[in-house]
């Protein structure tokens, strides 16, 4: 099957979202999509999979032209979709999940759930996958989920796969398991359109890429015809120069020094950070850096263990006690935890911060609103205006938001975890540049990454962790992927 | 992508912006036009304080459940502590207790109870609506066995000029209770709108998580913003129970609807977060223009009921719509 989309535009109002863009896809290749937050991904693709109507162009099945008025229609032409953000209902079952909405049914309305776990079994076999399907979808892992995800395109016997940021948050290993089963459907036929920010993966996985930016389709590539450098510099419309900025670490005294940090999730975690110094935590998913982040930011409870902050041992019993002692923490889901997305980025930014601009409880409102202005600039964020709704910005922008906030509460030691993820590379430059610039003025930083790439190529120290131990830390120059990933899966490097 | 797209929808629906601001003051406006051309008696001086005097009750419990609902909660307790709080009062005033003296216990008392709800929801994790409607059910109860199901009374009341005074009273040509709901009005206006309090009852009605990792403490917050509507029931109740110059055990039966549909009028959502008190303020004058408007009209008080509860479901599905743009 090949799907060639022709001369597609798409207006917003006023606002032209696509400009005459072509894209194909044909079987049995991998197809890359990049290009940074707003370039058009999205909006393509839900015009390709009959979500949004097209102003003007056309797509051609087969090269036969053919209109999708709705999302069903596409799926009946063997178009699926795999989002980014999986809708599954976790408290129900996996098999439920899998047929929501198409059940089968024998008489009396009645539902047959073992021709249902028939069907289910053979798509998950051609993933090489085993799953209980009543046990509750919330359970298992987000690779797994994802896994089920492209079972249940695999069942509505799709031709051209769409895959949105899979990897996102998955962990190396089921990373490497979700490209075995993509050159696995490849091999088999089928067409994959792949939604990716990240560098690396698209040269280990695509056969070919198609880079847009602001609404247009810049190049297609041969993978083999090119490089990283190229598809950066048609992404951003100029070069980068080094993806990582160059770090000059400047280390003053010891900000924050933990030690003997236990709960039922980590044991025994001792390290320090010193002023000007960024330290990275390496390690699998679910290995309990987060965990260990939130104890010390009193998020979740410590059973034993001490924390010292700039020289001075703490009690801390919930964040608040972490802010007053300049602690910030920028944790991993800035949807649930990072931002109120109704709320306007004033009303985010000054939040830890606003008991400072009070007196007796009323707030001064000019300080307070210069403030947020100072910060907004400061930090690039791109919007109209301090009263925007934060969830009406971009992930990157979003992503600075929080940020904001936690270089306006005078964070000296500042905790973020993930904090490039699902941010496009432009905006990551800039995060890392913030970051050079933080600790220029002696902030502690404490970077957690599942990005190894990151991890080696903005940090000062690393430390890994293994199921929920410290397995060593490490100074960055002497650390290779090996060396880090030999530790990160419970080795011992020699 | 999806960041233009949004950007773009609110532009389109900035008359919805317009309407959430504007919309209950519109409604009230049309409201009154409507009843005054029905029956100009409406407009009489007199008419008109008189409908402020009964708006204050509803107002002042109102005024507590926008900042309860505010954090996404709701308070089904409130016409409960009216009625304990005002029997309270009562019976102290009836003891020979000063006047003040009775009406700020009775208050604190109103307060207690709010407190209590907020411990039970903060700590225990307990649903609002479950937890303050086990409350409501435990206060109504004893509000019965404090008034032995009787009406407490008698002539120290009404023969108490301070007490009497506090729902009854004028002072010049305005009913005394007018002024206690102007003064809390602007109390919690500006507790809402102009401290670090406030901002911080949006943020935990906003994203209770978001809020707490930037360090507010939810679980005081919830306790204070239930005391809050504890208190302010009481003062009601007081109000009340000066008015009627007796403490009726089924005093403030179903006040908690009025006062959430004051709320839900005013154009604060359910689910937390978005809301204004001016809105409340105006969504309390709307109910109280629709009670005193259908008297006028002779409308028996069976229509009235259906009345009002359309009203209320126009309000939601209004208010759905917007949300769904």
């Amino acid at each position: 099957m090949q799907i060639d989309m022709q001369h597609i535009s798409k207006s917003f109002g006023s606002n032209e979202v696509l400009k005459d863009v072509n894209f194909s896809v044909k079987g049995g290749e991998v197809h890359a999509l990049m290009g940074e937050n707003g370039a058009g991904k999205s909006t393509m693709m839900n015009i390709l999979t009959g979500l949004l109507e097209p102003n003007s162009g056309t797509i051609l099945v087969d090269g036969k032209e053919t209109h999708f008025d709705n999302a069903l229609e596409a799926e009946h032409h063997g178009i699926a979709f795999i989002h980014q953000e999986m809708n599954n209902f976790g408290e129900m079952p996996v098999l439920d999940n899998m047929f929501l909405n198409k059940e089968i049914k024998k008489g009396f309305g009645l539902i047959d759930n073992a021709k249902m776990k028939t069907i289910a079994q053979k798509a998950l076999d051609q993933l090489d996958m085993k799953v209980d399907f009543s046990q509750p979808i919330g359970e298992l892992s987000v690779g797994q989920q994802q896994m089920i995800e492209i079972a249940k395109s695999l069942m509505t016997d799709a031709k051209i796969i769409i895959m949105d940021e899979p990897t996102a948050a998955l962990t190396q290993d089921e990373i490497q398991k979700l490209f075995v089963v993509i050159r696995k459907l490849r091999d088999q036929g089928v067409g994959l359109i792949y939604i990716s920010h990240r560098m690396e993966e698209l040269f280990e996985i695509a056969d070919r890429v198609t880079v847009m930016r602001d609404g247009l389709t810049i190049n297609t590539y041969n993978t083999a015809d090119t490089n990283v450098k190229q598809i950066v510099h048609d992404m951003v419309g100029r070069d980068m120069g080094d993806f990582y900025p160059e770090r000059h670490p400047k280390f003053g005294k010891t900000m924050l020094e933990v030690s003997g940090l236990t709960n039922d999730k980590f044991k025994d975690v001792s390290f320090s950070v010193r002023s000007g110094e960024v330290l990275a935590f390496s390690g699998l998913m679910g290995a309990g850096r987060t965990e260990i982040m939130r104890a010390i930011f009193g998020i979740d409870k410590l059973d034993a263990g001490t924390i010292k902050v700039d020289g001075k041992e703490l009690t801390i019993k919930n964040p608040n006690d972490a802010i007053s002692h300049n602690v910030g923490f920028l944790t991993e889901d800035r949807k649930t935890e990072g931002l109120i997305l109704d709320a306007t980025l004033a009303d985010n930014i000054d939040l830890p911060s606003i008991d400072g601009f009070s007196k007796h409880g009323l707030i001064d409102e000019k300080a307070d609103k210069d403030f947020v202005d100072m910060l907004l600039k400061r930090l690039n964020v791109k919007a109209n205006g301090r009263d925007d709704e934060a969830g009406s910005l971009s992930g990157g922008n979003q992503q600075k938001v929080v940020l904001a906030k936690w270089v306006g509460s005078g964070s000296q030691v500042l905790i973020l975890d993930e904090p490039t993820r699902g941010v496009d590379v432009g905006a990551k430059r800039e995060i890392y540049d913030l970051m050079n610039e933080l600790t220029d003025r002696g902030t502690a930083i404490i970077m957690v990454s599942s990005d190894l790439d990151e991890v080696l190529g903005f940090s000062d120290k690393i430390a890994v962790v293994y199921e929920g131990h410290l397995m060593d830390v490490v100074d960055t120059k002497d650390a290779t992927q090996e060396s880090i990933m030999t530790l990160a899966t419970g080795g011992k490097n020699e | 992508m999806s960041n233009q797209t949004e950007v773009e929808a609110k532009k389109k629906f900035s008359f919805g912006d317009f309407y959430k601001k504007l919309g209950p003051m519109v409604a009230l406006i049309v409201l009154i036009v409507l009843v005054s051309v029905l029956n100009f008696s409406f407009l009489d001086p007199l008419n008109l304080l008189n409908l402020l005097r009964q708006v204050s009750v509803n107002a002042l419990i109102a005024f507590g459940m926008e900042f309860v609902i505010l954090t996404g909660g709701i308070d089904l307790s409130v016409g409960a502590i009216v009625a304990l709080s005002g029997a309270f009062t009562a019976q102290l005033v009836l003891a020979g207790v000063p006047t003040i003296l009775s009406l700020l216990i009775g208050m604190l008392t109103g307060a207690i109870f709010g407190a209590i709800n907020g411990v039970i929801i903060a700590y225990g994790k307990a649903a609002p609506f479950i937890a303050t409607l086990a409350t409501q059910t435990i206060l109504r109860g004893a509000t019965y066995v404090f008034t032995k199901g009787n009406p407490i009374t008698g002539t120290k009341m009404s023969n108490n000029f301070g007490f009497q005074f506090f729902g009854q009273g004028y002072l010049f040509g305005i009913p005394f209770p007018v002024y206690i709901m102007a003064i809390f009005y602007i109390c919690a206006f500006i507790l809402l709108h102009r401290t670090t309090f406030g901002r911080k009852t949006y943020a935990l009605g906003g994203n209770p998580k978001a809020a707490f990792v930037a360090g507010v403490k939810n679980n005081k917050m919830i306790i204070l913003i239930y005391t809050i509507a504890g208190f302010l029931s009481a003062v009601a109740g007081a109000i009340l129970t000066s008015r009627l110059a007796s403490a009726q055990p089924d005093a403030g039966n179903a006040y908690e609807m009025d006062a959430i549909a004051a709320v839900v009028l005013g154009g604060t959502s359910l689910a937390g977060g978005k809301g204004r008190m001016f809105g409340t303020l105006i969504g309390a004058l709307i109910i109280g223009v629709l009670n005193n408007g259908m008297n006028l009209l002779g409308i028996s008080s069976f229509y009235q009921q259906i009345v009002k509860g359309i009203v209320i479901l126009v309000a939601v599905l209004l208010d759905r719509k917007q949300a769904k743009a």
